[in-house]
């Protein structure tokens, strides 16, 4: 009996599990394998490296300077979406005329394709007839070559990001806000505590699982998605914009060296974690789960 | 003078009037129970008097001061909710201080007033405790130790109980009573449980669709009820209704008893309920109407048996039977006087 019930186990989990392997597993594993030999060039067979990959990659300008630009795409738009998602759920959540509305409008960007994004953005950031440049000028100050100042070029993704993004994170705020106990706002109410007072003592900590989660999402997003990049800069001026993801595609794709790709691969995938780990760790301690 | 004035409060959302203009007054001290069937507007009621809800006319005056229209903060009461609605990420001891510290009380005595609180009900040993790790008696008495340490002049609770088991609540409610009386609180208790509203209210207001039924003593519930609904829902099982020819006379099954002579009735069913048993019989003098009686022990009496019933005349009642309101005493019931037997004085009654 409990053989049987163990086959069947096996024989439940079997789909899952061969589409896990096939997919993430086996390509994970090929891809630390692959990152351990030279390109092949010709005919000439490709060649076992050992960790020359990752050698060379701590002198790659251009590695590092994706690494830092990564870096500061996700500090500069992890907090503000997360932020804004927060302020726009609150402000949705309470009792205002035509807040369906207002909730789908906050909606829409998520439900546009990043790349529909990028195109739109493309135009607000366009230097001459740019809706940016054109409010700028009505005021009597001159444009800015959004996309093409390297000193700009990042912190304009960067805004579209957070105009993707937060109205995503938004959702998840509002299905926590809604699901939290009406009494005790009430109770809070009757105790004459001051609106500032329930947010930081009671909804805040009562958010934290949703914050939490939402942190992981956006840490992750920030160093995965790279599709406006395609559309805006290509990585662009001088690797100003560069990011980690978007390198790998360049060196796998458009230089054709697939093994430092993976060897790349494997850093951003072990950063990842290891970013996971250190949230995980970090806040668990501090969020309280009903 | 009275320490809740509510004058005129009505409710009303679009077409339905939730609350019909009703008023009554709380003294100091007193245990006041807001009793009624669901939908019949006592929360409505109770949550307006918190601030919580918004009334559509009248006003409400706490302590001679109107706070109609303040804030639920500024109101100076304590709430009770039947959710027990507690902070479930703070300990217990500072789900208790919550208001306290909104209210900018200082460290040294929010301690003072916690300590004397958590004595009083017994949840010294908890309170570094979440809610989660409390039973529901003990997140009952949690709410109840927020409320007493506000030291409010007026304290809302609404259905407190009912979300206890039949033994805990039985426990509780005459804790609560205790604790009411020994800090002389005044309380406004909303519930849909006469027995909680008979067995710990100095005064019970009978609420029905939004309109006070009758206002009084438990007692004067029990014994005088100003209409039927009063006397169908005081009482269990609810008093009979016999429909007679311009009135209908009403008499509680407990105040029947079996005897010589009487009015015969046939008995139809036997509910057997431990103490005593409910017997439903078929009066064949008054068109086969039913009647409950509870009679003491474990009476297994055959279908169809014949009864003699008999009453005191003090235990019946007559009520109008279009209005349905009572009449006067002195309306002799037109039910064959033979049913009714004068008060042996050596029988216990207490009335």
């Amino acid at each position: 009996m409990n053989r049987l019930n163990q086959l069947y186990a096996w024989l439940m989990l079997l789909p899952a599990l061969v589409l896990l392997l096939a997919f993430t597993h086996i390509p994970a594993l090929t891809t630390l394998w692959h990152s351990l030999f030279f390109p092949a060039r010709g005919r000439r067979p490709s060649e076992f490296a050992g960790l020359e990959n990752y050698r060379s990659m701590l002198d790659d300008a251009v590695f590092w300077q994706a690494f830092y630009n990564n870096l500061w795409y996700a500090i500069g738009t992890v907090p503000t979406s997360m932020g804004l998602a927060l302020a726009m759920a609150l402000w949705v959540n309470s009792k205002i005329s035509g807040r369906a509305a207002l909730r789908l409008a906050y909606f829409t960007p998520t439900m546009l394709p990043m790349i529909a994004v990028a195109n739109i953005w493309l135009f607000f950031y366009t230097p001459e007839i740019g809706l940016f440049n054109k409010l700028l000028n009505s005021v009597g100050l001159s444009g800015i070559n959004w996309l093409g100042d390297p000193n700009w070029a990042l912190p304009s993704l960067m805004l579209m990001t957070i105009w993707k993004e937060a109205g995503f994170f938004m959702i998840f705020y509002l299905a926590a806000l809604q699901s939290l106990n009406k009494d005790i706002y009430a109770a809070a109410a009757v105790e004459n505590a001051s609106p500032l007072y329930v947010f930081r003592r009671i909804t805040l900590p009562l958010l934290m699982p949703t914050t939490l989660f939402v942190l992981v999402n956006a840490v992750l997003n920030a160093f995965k998605l790279v599709d406006h990049l395609f559309i805006l800069t290509k990585g662009g001026p001088n690797n100003a914009t560069n990011l980690l993801l978007y390198y790998i595609y360049e060196n796998a794709f458009s230089f054709f060296d697939s093994n430092y790709a993976a060897a790349l691969t494997l850093v951003l995938l072990t950063l990842l974690i290891l970013l996971a780990l250190v949230q995980f760790l970090l806040i668990e301690r501090r969020v309280h789960y009903r | 003078m009275s320490q809740l004035e509510v004058r005129q409060l009505r409710k009303q959302w679009q077409e339905t009037l939730a609350v019909k203009d009703i008023s009554f007054e709380i003294a100091q001290g007193e245990f006041v129970a807001l009793l009624g069937p669901s939908g019949c507007g006592k929360s409505t009621t109770l949550k307006m008097i918190a601030g919580l809800e918004d009334p559509s006319a009248g006003s409400i005056h706490l302590n001679g001061q109107d706070i109609t229209h303040l804030p639920p903060g500024k109101r100076g009461l304590a709430m009770v909710f039947q959710s027990y609605a507690l902070f479930p990420h703070l300990s217990i001891a500072e789900n208790i201080v919550f208001g306290l510290k909104a209210r900018g009380v200082g460290a040294l005595e929010r301690d003072q007033r916690l300590k004397r609180v958590t004595d009083l009900v017994n949840l010294g040993d908890h309170l570094a405790k979440k809610p989660s790790q409390l039973s529901g008696g003990q997140c009952q008495r949690v709410a109840l130790a927020r409320a007493i340490i506000a030291e409010a002049p007026l304290c809302l609770m609404d259905e407190p109980l009912s979300n206890l088991d039949a033994k805990l609540r039985n426990e509780m409610r005459v804790e609560l009573r205790a604790l009411q009386q020994r800090l002389g609180m005044t309380v406004l208790y909303v519930t849909h449980d006469q027995v909680e509203a008979m067995s710990m209210a100095d005064r019970i207001l009978l609420l029905n669709q939004g309109e006070i039924a009758q206002c009084g003593t438990p007692n004067a519930l029990y014994q005088t009820p100003e209409n039927t609904f009063v006397a169908r829902f005081i009482g269990n099982p609810p008093m009979n209704l016999l429909h007679q020819d311009r009135s209908m006379l009403g008499v509680r099954p407990e105040h029947i008893r079996l005897a010589e002579t009487g009015i015969a009735a046939d008995v139809q069913r036997c509910d057997y309920h431990g103490a005593d048993t409910i017997i439903d019989a078929c009066l064949p003098s008054l068109s086969q109407q039913l009647i409950k009686l509870r009679l003491p022990g474990h009476q297994l009496l055959a279908t169809g048996t014949r009864l003699n019933l008999q009453w005191f005349s003090d235990d019946q009642h007559l009520f109008c039977n279009t209005t349905g309101q009572r009449l006067p005493d002195y309306a002799q019931p037109t039910l064959t006087t033979h049913s009714l037997i004068q008060k042996e004085l050596h029988h216990v009654t207490q009335h």
